[in-house]
């Protein structure tokens, strides 16, 4: 039943974007572990962490299109969730740490010994266990959300203001975790990570095992949330997206919808951040900018929004131009770039690349069929 | 002894100080002075010392001073005391003229010892007492005041009656009060009575003073300091209120000048304008420009740079809003939020061309003379450039009322703001008001940017720690009312300067951020509400 409903939500589209994945899944660790450095072949570890930092921002932005493309909430704080995750699991890593820190204390992380905490403190207990890790990379996001949401949506802040809020919500985050009596590491955030689950985090294995661990989130990501918007429940969400007051007077419980899907995002936010910290190998309060929020929803917007695949592709294409405009002479120019970026694809582009690919060739074979249905494209959300 | 000694130096000093007043300056005590410095000996030195410095002669701070340093210097031979005043000056004590001709040629600094040093210290601080100078006897009073210093006062004493400034008078009496409030010999009766001149004064030095009393008081006395700590408290308590209120003001007046362009732009056009940080940069940077090119060409009119910079700030802001309009956010009407993520793209362009204009770092906006400084109410301290600030935004504010209720562009933009429909079908073009208002509301940030570079730090990212600010103020006031923008933006000035005490400045705002989270589910359209019958607005 269930795996019906799988396969129902998958369209030839979604097989092929997953097999795609599934293949950079196989082929990057392969090309990284197996060939010889000689080869022209060859990957380097920097680049499968390069590349699996990209394939967290991919889950990133796909939690974002999730209610953004499909319920039209434009949350400018999904940083914040993503961040959330991001610390839960360095906190699992600072735990693993153990005596090996500067300080060498077998409890406490070096920061804590540094600003003379006598003991840990309570939330910091069980995160020694990556099971709890795990759980809460989950849990912490998706609670936040939840009660975030449930006063959000009940009291029906919508458009603008739940931006707004939203980005304040990220913004207070940040300014908290930059205290250093908040007990998260103040403004140095958490590094110096050494194991996980006993493994090297600098090991080329773990970072590949960590690569592969991203893209199968990633797909696992991008399942779920296909069944939901395949679902009658996620056209349900269109329809809120859509004429929310109307799909209310129609008798659905429109907050109940949305909080649902924006919890479900939050946790999938959470652990695009929780795989992009051993990778990255740091985490710090700058997560939580505002910046880095409004610059994932601008992935998704290059992408094309309620696209999904779209989502995905643009946060790899926007951060691996970043990364390319960074890294050279152009460095200063990026802004400038990301900037007419934000401009450019709201003015001539609000379909995104793959929803502008989508619609000319949604057009194209309509005009060849004539007589089929005519397909209604998808309006963009207010 | 040496308590009594020293006392009894000052003792001296002052009756001398008395004999020089009735009697009026006479040659004779001040130069008998001088005369016993060529003894070389340590008592014929003291008695110099009381006598010069009881003598009243204008010279004898300067002897004294110069005893002190060890530049005073005698001639046995020749009688004469002489000061050296720099190296190849020696200026002859008596009557104050530099050395003519050769110098004595068994020239040698008189001696001092421990117990001479003291005298000279006492001497010295019953001179500053009398000093012509107002200011120098103010901050000899302050001294004495916080040293607590017994052998001060006899001079005290004596300066007291003398004195003719107010404020003078006042902080010697309270000298006064403080020395007998921790003089052992001192009755009960006179301690009580420096209580109350003490507590009069009702800051943190009189409670220090007070909570501070030796355990040898009497109960008395040592129940008149407590009522009089716990009185000062409650006053102090109460200044600080005021203060807390004065600084949330002041925060209250820096939102709202960084909202209202906002509360334009956000309420009247519904258009969330992300780079609106940034034209207040922009009239910061604006206002740079204006003060370079001042000090370059005609540094005298530096005090009216403001006064260039305001219009041009305008100007600039104002027409880099229009062109926004006419560029991106026409085309974007009807769909707020990709308006707004076309705006933080502009805002990061604005930024990074800021930067590489002019560079990443700080720029240094000076403050005009009339700007700078300070003067005191009661315990609070109020800077010019903060009082300036607060008229400035208030007046933008009435401006902008007027601007509104008694134009016609006030009437037609009310008008296109309320049923843009039949605006149009009146005869307004809804399209020229629209640019217009986002050229008024960006002008108006570009006004607030030329106030905010007097008090913060100019850089490229001066706009976006307002941002976020500014939102919720518009917000939290509600959306399209001015009013609101006005209460709400003191409101959160005054909540987050009366947290800050409690919680300090981060939790301050993060609790002011989550309190209005809050508030929104209460009023999702803030305080102000239009009353709208819409089911989405």
């Amino acid at each position: 039943m269930s795996g019906n409903l799988v396969l129902r939500s998958l369209d030839r589209g979604a097989l092929a974007f997953l097999a795609t994945l599934a293949a950079i899944g196989i082929l990057v660790p392969l090309l990284n572990l197996v060939v010889p450095a000689s080869s022209p072949f060859y990957l380097s570890p920097y680049f499968v962490a390069l590349f699996g930092k990209y394939l967290c921002f991919g889950l990133l932005a796909l939690s974002i299109d999730l209610i953004w493309g499909y319920c039209g909430i434009l949350s400018l704080g999904h940083g914040a969730f993503f961040a959330l995750g991001g610390y839960a699991m360095g906190m699992y890593l600072m735990r693993q740490i153990g005596t090996r820190g500067v300080y060498a204390h077998p409890v406490l992380p070096d920061f804590m010994v540094f600003l003379n905490w006598p003991e840990l403190p309570v939330y910091w207990y069980g995160f020694q266990h990556f099971a709890y890790a795990a759980f809460m990379v989950l849990f912490v996001p998706g609670l936040l959300a939840f009660v975030f949401g449930w006063f959000a949506f009940r009291s029906r802040v919508t458009g603008v203001y739940l931006s707004i809020i939203t980005q304040a919500l990220t913004f207070a985050l940040m300014l908290g975790f930059f205290r250093n009596n908040l007990g998260f590491g103040g403004n140095n955030g958490l590094t110096d990570f050494k194991d996980i689950l006993g493994f090297n985090v600098q090991a080329p294995t773990t970072r590949a095992a960590l690569f592969v661990s991203s893209t199968l989130a990633l797909m696992l990501g991008f399942i779920i949330c296909r069944v939901v918007v395949s679902s009658k429940f996620g056209k349900v969400l269109v329809a809120i997206r859509d004429a929310e007051a109307r799909a209310r007077f129609l008798g659905y419980r429109v907050e109940a919808y949305k909080l649902f899907v924006f919890t479900l995002s939050a946790c999938m936010a959470g652990v695009a951040g929780a795989l992009y910290v051993p990778q990255v190998g740091i985490i710090n309060p700058s997560e939580f900018s505002p910046g880095n929020s409004i610059e994932a929803v601008i992935w998704v917007a290059v992408g094309g929004r309620g696209t999904l695949t779209g989502a995905v592709l643009g946060a790899v294409l926007v951060n691996y131009g970043k990364t390319y405009f960074t890294s050279g002479v152009l460095a200063p120019y990026w802004l400038f770039l990301l900037g007419g970026l934000f401009v450019a694809v709201t003015l001539l582009l609000p379909r995104g690349i793959v929803g502008t690919i989508h619609h000319h060739w949604r057009e194209w074979r309509g005009r060849r069929l004539a007589a089929g249905v005519q397909y209604a494209a998808p309006r963009p959300a207010e | 002894m040496r308590a009594f000694s020293d006392r009894f130096v000052a003792l001296v000093c002052a009756l001398g100080v008395l004999a020089v007043l009735m009697t009026g300056a006479r040659a004779g005590p001040y130069e008998d002075g001088l005369l016993r410095f060529t003894a070389d000996s340590f008592d014929d030195t003291i008695e110099g010392i009381y006598a010069v410095a009881t003598s009243g002669n204008a010279l004898a701070p300067q002897v004294i001073g110069a005893l002190q340093e060890g530049r005073l210097l005698f001639s046995a031979g020749e009688k004469q005391v002489f000061i050296r005043e720099t190296p190849d000056r020696l200026i002859d004590a008596a009557t104050g003229r530099p050395v003519a001709g050769g110098e004595p040629s068994d020239l040698v600094p008189v001696r001092l010892n421990n117990r001479l040093r003291r005298i000279i210290e006492a001497a010295l601080g019953g001179l500053t007492l009398m000093a012509p100078d107002p200011g120098k006897r103010f901050e000899a009073a302050q001294a004495v005041l916080k040293s607590k210093d017994a052998n001060a006062l006899p001079a005290l004493d004596q300066a007291i009656p003398r004195e003719t400034d107010a404020q003078v008078k006042q902080a010697l009496t309270e000298a006064r009060a403080a020395v007998v409030l921790y003089l052992d010999a001192a009755s009960d009766a006179d301690k009580i009575e420096a209580v109350a001149v003490i507590r009069q004064r009702g800051d943190q030095d009189a409670l220090a003073l007070l909570g501070g009393l030796p355990a040898s008081a009497s109960p008395a006395v040592k129940k008149a300091a407590a009522d009089a700590i716990a009185s000062i408290e409650n006053s102090l308590a109460l200044w600080t209120a005021l203060q807390n209120a004065w600084y949330g003001l002041s925060l209250g007046s820096v939102l709202l000048l960084a909202a209202i362009g906002l509360a334009i732009t956000f309420g009247v056009m519904g258009v969330i304008n992300m780079a609106h940080g940034e034209m207040v940069m922009l009239g910061a940077y604006t206002t740079f420009v204006v003060q370079q090119v001042i000090r370059a060409y005609e540094p005298t009119l530096f005090d009216y740079s403001l006064a260039v910079a305001i219009p041009l700030a305008f100007v600039v802001a104002g027409l880099v809003g229009i062109l926004i309009e006419q560029g991106i956010i026409r085309f974007l009407y009807g769909r707020p939020l990709e308006t707004l993520l076309a705006t933080w793209g502009l805002s990061l362009i604005l930024q990074q061309a800021v930067r590489t204009v002019f560079g990443p770092t700080n720029k240094d906006v000076g403050n005009p003379s009339w700007m700078s400084g300070a003067f005191e109410v009661g315990h609070i301290t109020i800077t010019y450039n903060r009082l300036w600030i607060i008229v400035f935004t208030l007046l933008i504010f009435m401006g902008l009322l007027a601007l509104l209720r008694f134009t016609r562009f006030g009437l037609e933009m009310r008008a296109v703001t309320q049923n843009r429909a039949m605006a149009a079908s009146m005869g307004i073009r809804t399209s020229r008001i629209d640019a217009l208002t986002f050229g008024l509301g960006s002008g108006i940030a570009g006004l607030a940017g030329v106030a905010l570079s007097q008090i913060d730090n100019v850089s490229p990212n001066l706009g976006q720690s307002y941002i976020i600010d500014s939102f919720m103020v518009v917000v939290f006031g509600g959306v399209g009312n001015l009013w609101g923008t006005l209460v709400g933006a003191f409101t959160l000035g005054i909540a987050n300067k009366f947290l800050e005490p409690y919680a300090g400045a981060v939790l301050a705002k993060i609790a002011i951020l989550v309190l209005i989270i809050l508030f929104i589910q209460k009023r999702p359209r803030g305080l102000f509400a239009l009353k709208g019958r819409a089911v989405e607005a």
